[in-house]
C-alpha cells in the first residue's frame, strides 16, 4: 500500500512534468484545446449506439495528438488503468438484453447488444483519452487561466487550481502514515479495519494542518483569493488552424460515415 | 524596525504561548531567538506577520500589525518556514519565486529579471527549472530561501533554517545569511549556526524573555542556557577550538 500510495504520488507528478512539454500541441493555446475536448467529448457521446464504424473513425483524433504531443499512447492507458474498466463494464449487460440481430458475418450473427456494447466501451475509452490529452499536454494553471480569460469566476478556477495542488498534499500524508502503520504493523496487509476510523481522521487533521501551512505561505507572499496565472499564450494561427480542422473533422464525422464510404469505395 | 510592546498570546484564552513581550529590533540588525521547544519562538513571528493575532501593539518599520497594513508588512518580512515542503508549493523553483512578485503586482519582466539576479547571488542558477520535488532536502531550503529574497524584503525571519540539513547544506545557508545585508530574526536551536549570524540573542522561556542581549555573552552562559534546557554551542564545548 506505502508502494502504491507513493507511486500515485508519483504518477501524479510525472502528469505535471508531461504538461510542462514543448510540443506542437503542448504550444496550443489551452482555450483552443479546452473547447476542442469539450466537442469531442459532446460528438462522441452523441453517435447511435449501433454506429460502431462511424465512431471508431473519431480514434483518428486521440491517435494523431498523442503522436504529435510526443505521448506515448500506452502511458494513456496506464495512468487510466484504474477507470478503464470501469468504463468498460458499463456496457455488459447490454448483449443480454438487445438479441436483435444487426450483422451478420457468413453464419454468425452480431446482435445489437453486442454492437451497443461496444460502441458504449469504445465512447467512454475515447472520452477518457480526450481527457488525459487535455491535461497531459496543458499545465493546470494555463487552463484556469484560459478559463479566467473567458470570464469563468476567479473562486472556481482557484479552487480547481488549489483543489489540484492539495490532491499531491493528501496523498504526501497519507503516503507518510500508511509508511509508519505498515512499520508497525508487520505481515499485515493494508489497514486493519479498527483503524481506519482514526486513520481517516488523523489523515484530515494532518493534512488541514498541511494546508493551513501552505495557505498562510501564500498569504506571506502576496496571496489574495486569485492566482496570477502563468502567461497564456496568443491564441496564434496554429491554434486556429487546429480549432477549425478539428472542428470540421468532428462535423464530418458526425454527419458523414467515413468507415463506410471508404470501405464502399474498396469494394466498388 | 520590529517594536513589540507588552504583546501576548494565547490559543486557548488560559495558556500564555507568549507572555507581555517587549522588545526592539533596529534595522539592520541579526538577532537570534532562542529557547526550548514550545517557548514561543515560532508564535513570535507568526505574530510580526500577523498569521496570529495577540494582545499588546507589534510594529514594523513604523506599521503596526493590523489587518490594513498586513499586505504592506507581508511584503517587508519575508518569513522562511521550518518546513520547506509547505513553503515551495508550485510545480518549479521559477513559479514559486514567480508567485510572490507577480501578487505584489510587479510585471513579468521586471520579475524575471529580480529571480535571475537572486539565483545568480545564491548561486542557485542550476535550480530555476527544476521540479520541487525533485530537488533535495537542502537545494529545497536555498530555494525556499531564494523565494522569499526575490521579494526583496526589509527583514528576513527564518524559523529553523538548518534544520535536517547536512553539514555542507548548512555550512552553504549559514554563508548565505552571513552575506544578508536585511534586518535578520532567525529562530532556531542550532546555537553554533546563531553565534556566526547574529549579533544579539533572545532568550525566550514559556513565553517570556528570559535573557536578551550580545550573542558571544549569552551563548556563553552555561548556566542561563542549561536552565533554558539549552547547552552551550558544540565550538565552546571543545576547549581549544
Amino acid at each position: 500500500m506505502v508502494d502504491q500510495l507513493s507511486r500515485a504520488q508519483d504518477e501524479f507528478r510525472e502528469l505535471d512534468e508531461m504538461a510542462a512539454g514543448r510540443s506542437v500541441i503542448h504550444r496550443l493555446h489551452p482555450l483552443c484545446k479546452l473547447i476542442v475536448t469539450i466537442a469531442y467529448i459532446f460528438c462522441v457521446v452523441s453517435f447511435h449506439k449501433y454506429d460502431f464504424s462511424g465512431l471508431a473513425v473519431m480514434l483518428l483524433y486521440p491517435v494523431v495528438l498523442f503522436q504529435a504531443a510526443k505521448i506515448p499512447m500506452h502511458v494513456c492507458f496506464y495512468k487510466l488503468r484504474m477507470v478503464l474498466p470501469l468504463v468498460c463494464a458499463v456496457g455488459l449487460a447490454n448483449p443480454f438484453l438487445d438479441h436483435r440481430p444487426v450483422i451478420l458475418i457468413g453464419n454468425l450473427v452480431i446482435t445489437g447488444g453486442v454492437v451497443s456494447m461496444l460502441t458504449l466501451m469504445l465512447k467512454g475509452c475515447l472520452a477518457l483519452m480526450a481527457s488525459f490529452l487535455l491535461v497531459a499536454t496543458t499545465p493546470i494553471d494555463r487552463l484556469c487561466g484560459a478559463l479566467r480569460k473567458v470570464h469563468v469566476p476567479k473562486t472556481l478556477t482557484t479552487l480547481l487550481l488549489l483543489v489540484y495542488r492539495y490532491i499531491g498534499v493528501m496523498l504526501g500524508e497519507a503516503s507518510a502514515m500508511v509508511q509508519a502503520y505498515s512499520l508497525r504493523a508487520p505481515g499485515q496487509k493494508g489497514i486493519h479495519v479498527k483503524a481506519w476510523g482514526s486513520f481517516l481522521g488523523q489523515l484530515l487533521l494532518r493534512s488541514a494542518d498541511r494546508a493551513q501551512e501552505l495557505y498562510s505561505s501564500m498569504l506571506l507572499r502576496g496571496f489574495c483569493g486569485e492566482f496570477f496565472y502563468s502567461e497564456v499564450p496568443a491564441c496564434g494561427v496554429g491554434s486556429v488552424l487546429f480549432t477549425g480542422g478539428s472542428m470540421a473533422f468532428f462535423v464530418c464525422a458526425r454527419l458523414v460515415n467515413i468507415a463506410q464510404l471508404i470501405g464502399t469505395w474498396v469494394v466498388k | 524596525m520590529i517594536e513589540f510592546q507588552n504583546v501576548s498570546f494565547s490559543y486557548d484564552g488560559k495558556t500564555q504561548i507568549v507572555e507581555n513581550i517587549n522588545l526592539s529590533i533596529k534595522k539592520g540588525e541579526s538577532v537570534g531567538l532562542i529557547g526550548a521547544n514550545g517557548a514561543g519562538k515560532s508564535t513570535i513571528m507568526k505574530l510580526i506577520l500577523g498569521l496570529l493575532s495577540g494582545d499588546g501593539t507589534i510594529t514594523v518599520d513604523g506599521f503596526q500589525v493590523k489587518r490594513e497594513y498586513l499586505p504592506l508588512i507581508r511584503q517587508k518580512a519575508g518569513y522562511v518556514l521550518q518546513d520547506s515542503d509547505n513553503q515551495m508549493f508550485m510545480p518549479t523553483v521559477y513559479e514559486d519565486m514567480m508567485f510572490g512578485l507577480r501578487n505584489y503586482g510587479m510585471p513579468k519582466d521586471a520579475a524575471e529579471k529580480q529571480i535571475d539576479e537572486v539565483l545568480e547571488q545564491l548561486q542557485l542558477q542550476e535550480l530555476k527549472y527544476r521540479h520541487n520535488h525533485k530537488i533535495s532536502g537542502g537545494e529545497k531550503r536555498m530555494a525556499a530561501i531564494a523565494t522569499i529574497l526575490a521579494m526583496q524584503p526589509e527583514v528576513l525571519l527564518m524559523d529553523e533554517p538548518t534544520t535536517a540539513l547536512d553539514p555542507f547544506n548548512r555550512r552553504t545557508v549559514i554563508r548565505i545569511v552571513q552575506s544578508l545585508p536585511q534586518t535578520k530574526l532567525i529562530a532556531s536551536h542550532d546555537l553554533d549556526m546563531i553565534l556566526e549570524t547574529c549579533d544579539r540573542v533572545i532568550v525566550l522561556s514559556h513565553g517570556r524573555i528570559a535573557a536578551d542581549g550580545e550573542c558571544a555573552a549569552i551563548l556563553r552562559d552555561r548556566a542561563l542556557l542549561e536552565q533554558n534546557r539549552m547547552e552551550l554551542p558544540l565550538c565552546m564545548q571543545t576547549p581549544g577550538r
